[in-house]
């Protein structure tokens, strides 16, 4: 059992201890975000133009707890050798690291589709972006509430 | 102990699309988290999933810490043979986990 000293003693550790780690957070830390979400983008795009349709993601428009966010991506396609998904990616523009999942398939998956779980650091934007075999990208995004954030430490910011 | 549960349809017709759900037993860690001590907790996640129908590669999964605990991957393929759906998932720290299930394809 811990005695009240040494509650004490822990709290006021913890609380110097979140003043250093506010101390060291990077006061563009939105920016950074923005920009490596972009980036992020250009790794899989290049600079082909990405167009809105054809992918649908599905996501809860509010959510409790950011660590496990049900998320399913389906894109219109007739899935033959000749018209196909290559690939289809997910991004968030707040999380750490704005990659979640890419999915390489084909036309033996039959339908282009995936549903997962996913953590959400904060209330954001998810896009999802498909690869065609012509190498055209579409792309759908959605926006979704989160109450508790996933990683705590960086709900801090 | 399972670490993996994968669901597939034991049997189906021939070109029928048949839903498939798979579940792995693993934390995630992200590598974002701290102690109680304020060290980073090192990431430690499943990096890819790979789905081979009869040795045929048909989806495949680039993992990302922002992946929830216990992955769940649920997509879709093509009844297209009687034989074996091989699941692996690999990731850090050695984590490599098979799993097949067997479909009758009528």
């Amino acid at each position: 059992m811990t005695t009240r000293r040494e509650f004490l003693a822990l709290a006021a550790t913890s609380l110097a201890l979140s003043e250093a780690a506010r101390a060291q957070l990077d006061p563009n830390l939105a920016a950074n975000r923005k920009a490596a979400f972009q980036e992020a983008l250009r790794r899989i795009v290049g600079d082909t133009q990405v167009r809105r349709g054809r992918v649908k993601l599905q996501l809860p428009p509010l959510i409790d707890n950011g660590n496990s966010v049900p998320l399913s991506v389906a894109v219109e396609s007739a899935m033959t050798e000749a018209d196909h998904v290559r690939a289809i990616h997910v991004l968030t523009e707040k999380n750490p690291l704005p990659d979640v999942a890419s999915v390489r398939l084909g036309p033996r998956a039959g339908r282009a589709t995936l549903s997962t779980r996913v953590r959400l650091a904060d209330t954001q934007s998810v896009t999802a972006i498909a690869q065609m075999s012509d190498g055209s990208f579409w792309s759908d995004s959605a926006e979704v509430v989160v109450t508790l954030s996933a990683c705590l430490e960086e709900g801090l910011i | 102990m399972a670490r993996a549960i994968v669901n597939v349809p034991a049997r189906a017709k021939r070109g029928e699309i048949v839903e498939v759900k798979t579940l792995a037993q693993h934390p995630m860690e992200t590598g974002f988290r701290r102690t109680q001590t304020g060290e980073l907790i090192p990431r430690d996640i499943i990096r890819r999933f790979t789905c081979t129908y009869n040795g045929t590669e048909v989806y495949r999964v680039d993992l990302h810490p922002a992946m929830s605990a216990n992955p769940l991957i649920a997509f879709s393929t093509i009844a297209t043979e009687t034989g074996t759906i091989a699941f692996q998932w690999a990731g850090d720290n050695g984590y490599s986990v098979t799993e097949t299930a067997s479909i009758r394809v009528e």
